[in-house]
């Protein structure tokens, strides 16, 4: 019950910071706009395998750059703070949880601006939307954990991306593959390949509960 | 050595079956199998490292952790080099070397070994960055074991969905399939790949005790 409260506690904590700044919310929702109409001037209305592949790779991008700050914003000093209240379990788990949140708001956010500036070549609406929010949550999920790294070696969200990139690339393939299938109602929705994608989700929350307190402690 | 040297020879040498599509190619099995081989256990010998230096805090383990890596990455890309060869040469069209390295590329056992190898580029280019000695260890070590678990996966899920001309791409791995192999041919591929990982771990053990050595000079000095 302890551990509820504690990781509710931090959550309010982010949700409210990120309510009274929304520097970051607009400066995203600023971002996809405009990279989608950069877009939509390039190519007006593109075919459904090019749009999936530009729909994950910005959706990649956003997560990035949502996700990045969450542990770089913390100053040195705070984190001692947090150090003394809180356990380090439950610190990763408040985060996770606002950075889950955070995603999937963006996450539709970018779809309902996809289909505005390029159309939505999805025939499953509803299955589709489900892959994409089963998808923003697997990446917050990598790159919160991959931000605590880098906001602990000091570096800037450069040296995320080069961790990520590589770890991501599978998980963004089966991604793929699911949401193609939503583009046509020839194609059966492969089961499997989703329960791996929830497998690897929860892989990397069991890691980052494990792993978090080396990182913590300086 | 000596099972490497006996490698070498009898893979040249030894008669092998000649299947129409593989023919004297199949030699290298010997050498592509077995890198691999030695690859992987490299990289698992230095996640096993880094769970030690965190479960411990000696920096031994750290350095070692890392000469595996990078011995494993040598090994990785002499494996990715020997496949891509091989595979020019079986399925893809040697006489059309202009457009098949795309064609090559999209193999998604390649895919597999790629992204490993950029795992533990990415690897590296961590520790580099880092200053501090016992900072870097811990957080290397946990990026290295948060990578190792995704990359399993990968090697091992990937290859299964995607469409491969790789043998063994839906069953199961190709090296380790009792039928397929003759007798002739895995008398010498065992002792091969035994050859190639105790190379692998040979090379790295001298690694270390040679960043060990650096270090202690370092202190006196």
């Amino acid at each position: 019950m302890k551990n509820l409260t504690q990781i509710w506690t931090l959550f309010k904590k982010d949700l409210l910071l990120e309510i009274r700044q929304q520097y970051s919310f607009y400066g995203i929702v600023l971002y996809v706009a405009s990279t989608l109409f950069v877009l939509y001037m390039a190519i007006e209305e593109p075919e459904a395998n090019v749009w999936n592949g530009l729909f994950w790779v910005i959706q990649l991008f956003i997560c990035i750059n949502a996700v990045a700050k969450s542990f770089l914003q913390e100053s040195r000093s705070r984190m001692l703070y947090y150090q003394s209240i809180v356990s380090p379990q439950n610190f990763v788990l408040a985060k996770l949880l606002f950075n889950t949140l955070l995603m999937l708001a963006m996450s539709a956010l970018s779809i309902l601006l996809f289909t505005i500036f390029l159309g939505n070549p999805a025939q499953k609406t509803a299955q589709f939307i489900g892959v994409v929010l089963l998808g923003g949550w697997g990446l917050s999920l990598v790159f919160s954990f991959l931000a605590a790294i880098a906001a602990k070696a000091q570096q800037n969200a450069a040296i995320m991306a080069i961790l990520g990139f590589p770890i991501i690339i599978p998980e963004l393939m089966l991604l793929m593959r699911v949401s193609k299938t939503a583009f046509s109602d020839l194609l059966t929705f492969p089961v499997t390949t989703v329960l791996l994608l929830v497998a690897l989700d929860g892989m990397v929350i069991m890691l980052s509960i494990i792993l978090f307190p080396f990182l913590w402690k300086d | 050595m000596v099972l490497l040297i006996y490698a070498f020879t009898a893979g040249l040498l030894a008669n092998v079956p000649h299947l129409p599509q593989l023919q004297e190619t199949i030699r290298n099995v010997y050498y592509h199998v077995g890198m691999w081989f030695c690859m992987m256990t490299l990289f698992t010998v230095s996640v096993i490292q880094a769970i030690k230096y965190l479960n411990t805090n000696n920096l031994r383990h750290d350095n070692a952790s890392r000469q595996y890596a990078v011995v494993g990455i040598v090994f990785g890309i002499l494996g990715y080099a020997t496949g891509s060869i091989w595979m020019s040469y079986t399925w893809a069209d040697p006489h059309k070397t202009a457009n098949t390295f795309s064609l090559i590329a999209k193999e998604p056992k390649l895919i597999g070994a790629a992204i490993a190898l950029l795992i533990y580029f990415a690897y590296l280019v961590l520790r580099d960055s880092i200053t501090d000695i016992d900072k870097k260890a811990r957080i290397s070590a946990v990026y290295n074991i948060f990578a190792f678990a995704f990359l399993f996966p990968t090697i091992w899920i990937l290859p299964r969905l995607l469409p491969s001309l790789h043998p063994g791409g839906s069953e199961g791995n190709p090296a380790l399939d009792f039928k397929s192999a003759d007798n002739n041919v895995r008398l010498v591929m065992y002792p091969a790949f035994l050859g190639w990982t105790l190379l692998g771990v040979w090379i790295s053990t001298i690694k270390i005790r040679l960043a060990l050595l650096k270090e202690k000079t370092l202190f006196k000095s």
